[in-house]
């Protein structure tokens, strides 16, 4: 547990800016969607900027991690199109329909949002679903 | 002070802030950032069944990630109810109009309260955009592999291919909502 601590700080570091940055509104994503303001935009832009210079940072000087152990990034397998297509329409609409993805879903019950909790209890049950349908689904 | 805390911030300090989970988590232990394992990781606590999916040590493999949400469910009750911002998102004219018409009317907080409440859930409407948005969340990024965080943000910034079809899928599913959906919904 003591060795998690550390997560808890990163995890507070990201609520707090998930909040923020407004990205946990549902109004902020309507606006995204409609193409109505370049701020969702241009956080996830930043967003991706940032992690990808710091991976190619990570990679070139084989930068080890705090316990020691050299980092690695196993890569994603491309060649199951169905799968990250269909999954992806399929949390889209789910993401549009609630205006958080996991994360924020999180964090806006955190801030006083308790409603939430039922968007959390059902993407469980998704997910539960996902897992028992899992053989019989093309991926 | 609190005023200034109390601010939201603009999208070029908020991107790059966010941006650093990234090399963080992979520095603090080499772990990947993504939010929705945690679902599994839940279920793979509190209902396993006979479910093959579900049949791992979720303790060794998402313990630090379950900690990390602990953490991000902290950091939304301090930026956003003990320091919250008062006042309104300042949303672009054009939305708060199309919003109006499709007869949202309280623009304070996070979320619409015309939409989010448990109210709300007597009606269809409520059970449409709660429930079952919730469902296709969890459904849709485990079937892909992950969410915007795990897709949009990590699987970007790594330049996999298989991230640039689920954030497409993503941006399909949401644009049929918001353009197809909600003009019924409402």
């Amino acid at each position: 547990m003591k060795n998690n601590l550390k997560y808890l700080l990163a995890g507070l570091f990201f609520g707090f800016v998930l909040v923020k940055s407004e990205v946990v509104s549902w109004f902020r994503i309507q606006e995204m969607f409609r193409f109505d303001s370049f701020h969702m935009y241009g956080i996830i832009g930043m967003a991706i900027l940032t992690a990808m210079i710091s991976i190619q940072l990570i990679k070139k000087f084989s930068v080890k991690d705090l316990e020691g152990a050299p980092i690695t990034i196993p890569p994603k397998d491309s060649r199951q199109v169905t799968r990250y297509l269909a999954g992806g329409i399929l949390f889209g609409l789910g993401w549009a329909l609630t205006g958080a993805c996991p994360g924020p879903l999180f964090t806006l019950a955190g801030a006083g949002y308790g409603i939430m909790l039922v968007p959390i209890a059902s993407a469980i049950l998704g997910t539960w679903v996902y897992g028992a349908l899992r053989p019989k689904l093309p991926h | 002070m609190t005023e200034f805390i109390q601010q939201p911030w603009p999208w070029y300090i908020a991107g790059p802030l966010l941006g650093l989970i990234v090399p963080m988590l992979l520095l603090m232990g080499g772990k990947l950032f993504g939010v929705s394992s945690n679902f599994r990781h839940a279920c793979a606590a509190c209902m396993p069944g006979n479910i093959k999916f579900f049949q791992y040590d979720w303790k060794t493999s998402g313990l630090w990630n379950m900690v990390f949400l602990a953490g991000a469910i902290g950091g939304g009750f301090l930026g956003g109810w003990i320091w919250g911002n008062p006042e309104p998102i300042a949303l672009s004219q054009q939305t708060v109009t199309d919003l109006q018409a499709l007869g949202i009317s309280d623009f304070t907080g996070m979320m619409p309260a015309d939409l989010f409440s448990w109210e709300n859930l007597a009606s269809l409407q409520g059970v449409v955009v709660m429930i079952v948005g919730g469902f296709l969340v969890g459904f849709g990024a485990r079937y892909a592999g992950g969410c915007t965080s795990g897709h949009a943000i990590s699987g970007l910034a790594n330049l996999q291919l298989a991230s640039l079809l689920a954030v497409i899928g993503f941006f399909i599913g949401g644009l049929i909502i918001t353009h197809v959906m909600y003009p019924l919904l409402f």
